[in-house]
């Protein structure tokens, strides 16, 4: 089966000399849900802009389904959607206009364009804004707009830069569901977020990318494997004013007096409870202190750093 | 992408910019319309009546083309310029760039849609031309020509404008310290021939020159300068500029990093 993007050796230096890509490869199989995640300036924004045209790759190959973007560029772009990270509409045009003209510039005529984006802004909840101007719109709404607009052609791959940056909550749980929908319906999603929630409840695999190289590249289920140790913090009954010394895991109490035990991977949480209720501590609730990927990924971008300081001092030293 | 869906991406462009300037009218088709009623007042009427005749007809007759011309000048390149900046400014040129729009499309239909300012401008100034003076056409096929020749050139010439611009001052620059002078020196007004030999020969080497009396002679039947030669200069000049324009959209100046 073709993949539905082909990255090789992929770099990018900037007019001003800064190396944001430094030879990445990363390859996204078809119908996969996919994030690219990295710290800000790792160079998620520059690997998507060049594989959507609006940046110019240095060196390197990429392909959209199979067609390269240096010899068949019409036809990758016809197989992608784009929803970048800024507003990138006329905020004066007509929530409809904005669409239907979208999908006129992949060549879709008129009344089979109108039929598309009313079908997309129904789906995400636009269509009784279809006749307001982008600008009176919410920042939720105009996300949406930017993800109608980006299916108004029907693409084969969807490109999300932050697609739920500064939105709320409920909308955010509303646009998951939406985006697993088009996943089952099998359009492949390729998404960068700074919610590493976002990526552990959505994505099959994923990439880290850090100082334009990919740290990682595997699935979501290899990559949480490697976490070792998860914090779990503990609400109990009564006010701990110290941290209890338990045999197997180590512990201490949080700003608010909430109990946080480290938890090996393989030890079992039963032993905790235990633990506990021979010292005639009570635990009223339970959460994890971060998210499970979230750990993983400040771990490795940590490391990286860790790794490139000491290659750093070596260097100077020479 | 087939031809079909290259037309209907053309059409969608022309549309798009069809739509924006007659949208915001006010700011668009109106202005040229006061401006030019004015001229004809104070030059044509008012002044003109003094001067008498200029070329063998009275002088209102006489800068009619011109004003035409000019009016159609400024409204085709201020379109384009004006509307690719304000693109690029607010990112939304980006819509055309994930697209699978050919450069040369994009190019097409900005300048079409300058040209449907420009020509839409020139129309309305004729109108009103015509409550002043009686408008006798010489060679119709002439000023068809030259006009849309002349407003296809500006319109490539603002194409050009904006992607070069980074800011809102670039956009003005050119209309203000290039077009308005070499309009105004271009004949509008008068005929080179009441020029000294030196500054008559200073002359020639304005474009604008040429497209004005070429379309004057389409009107009036008279001219300054060969409007076959002119006409071949502007043919000339849309070449030169859409491969620069061209050149652009594929290296991406000023819209791709």
């Amino acid at each position: 089966m073709t993949n539905a993007l082909e990255i090789e050796g992929l770099t990018k230096t900037y007019g001003d000399g800064f190396q944001a890509l430094k030879g990445i490869d990363m390859n996204v199989r078809q119908g996969d849900f996919f994030a690219l995640l990295g710290p800000n300036g790792a160079g998620k924004s520059t690997t998507l802009g060049i594989v959507s045209s609006l940046v110019n790759k240095s060196a390197g190959k990429v392909r959209v389904f199979g067609c390269d973007i240096d010899t068949h560029l019409s036809d990758a772009k016809l197989n992608l959607g784009v929803v970048p990270q800024e507003f990138n509409f006329n905020q004066f045009e007509k929530v409809f206009d904005i669409v239907t003209t979208q999908a006129g510039y992949y060549g879709i005529p008129l009344k089979q364009a109108k039929v598309s984006a009313e079908k997309y802004l129904r789906k995400l909840g636009l269509w009784d804004k279809k006749d307001t101007p982008a600008r009176m719109l919410s920042g939720g709404m105009k996300r949406r707009l930017m993800i109608a607009r980006a299916l108004v052609h029907e693409p084969k791959l969807l490109i999300l830069d932050e697609p739920t940056a500064g939105v709320d909550i409920e909308l955010r749980r509303s646009m998951w569901t939406f985006l697993e929908e088009m996943n089952r319906e099998g359009t492949t999603i390729i998404l960068t977020t700074h919610y590493l929630e976002e990526a552990e409840a959505l994505c099959r695999n994923i990439a880290i990318i850090d100082h334009g190289r990919i740290l990682r590249h595997t699935s979501k289920r290899d990559l949480l494997q490697q976490l070792h140790v998860e914090t779990f913090v503990l609400d109990t009954e009564s006010t701990l004013t110290e941290a209890p010394a338990l045999a197997d895991f180590p512990c201490r109490l949080d700003d608010e007096g909430a109990l946080e035990v480290d938890v090996q991977k393989g030890q079992g949480l039963n032993k905790v409870f235990v633990e506990l209720d021979a010292l005639g501590i009570k635990v009223v609730s339970m959460r994890t202190k971060a998210n499970r990927l979230e750990e993983l990924f400040i771990r490795m971008v940590e490391e990286n750093a860790a790794g490139k300081g000491a290659a750093g001092a070596q260097g100077g030293a020479a | 992408m087939t031809p079909h869906a290259m037309m209907t991406a053309f059409s969608t462009i022309v549309i798009r910019e069809v739509r924006r300037f007659t949208r915001i009218w006010p700011q668009t088709l109106l202005p040229p319309a006061v401006t030019m009623t004015l001229y004809f007042i104070i030059f044509g009427n008012l002044i003109g009546s003094r001067i008498g005749d200029m070329g063998g007809f009275d002088y209102m007759s006489f800068i009619v083309p011109g004003l035409i011309m000019m009016a159609v000048i400024t409204s085709s390149y201020a379109n384009v310029v004006s509307s690719f900046f304000s693109m690029k400014f607010q990112r939304s040129i980006e819509e055309l760039l994930v697209s699978p729009v050919p450069n040369w499309i994009i190019l097409a239909g900005y300048v079409c849609g300058g040209m449907a300012r420009g020509l839409g401008i020139g129309f309305i100034v004729t109108l009103l031309s015509l409550a002043f003076t009686r408008l006798q056409i010489h060679n119709l096929p002439m000023v068809v020509v030259t006009v849309f020749l002349t407003s296809a050139l500006f319109a490539v010439g603002g194409f050009i404008n904006a992607m070069l611009a980074t800011k809102f001052d670039d956009i003005s620059i050119v209309p203000t310290f290039v077009l308005t002078p070499l309009t105004y020196l271009g004949g509008v007004f008068y005929s080179i021939s009441m020029l000294p030999d030196f500054w008559q020969g200073v002359s020639m080497i304005n474009p604008i020159l040429y497209m004005v009396n070429a379309f004057r002679y389409g009107i009036l039947g008279v001219s300054d300068v060969n409007p076959f030669v002119a006409l071949g200069m502007i043919l000339v000049f849309i070449s030169l500029f859409s491969a620069v324009a061209l050149r652009m959209l594929a290296r991406g100046k000023g819209i791709r990093h």
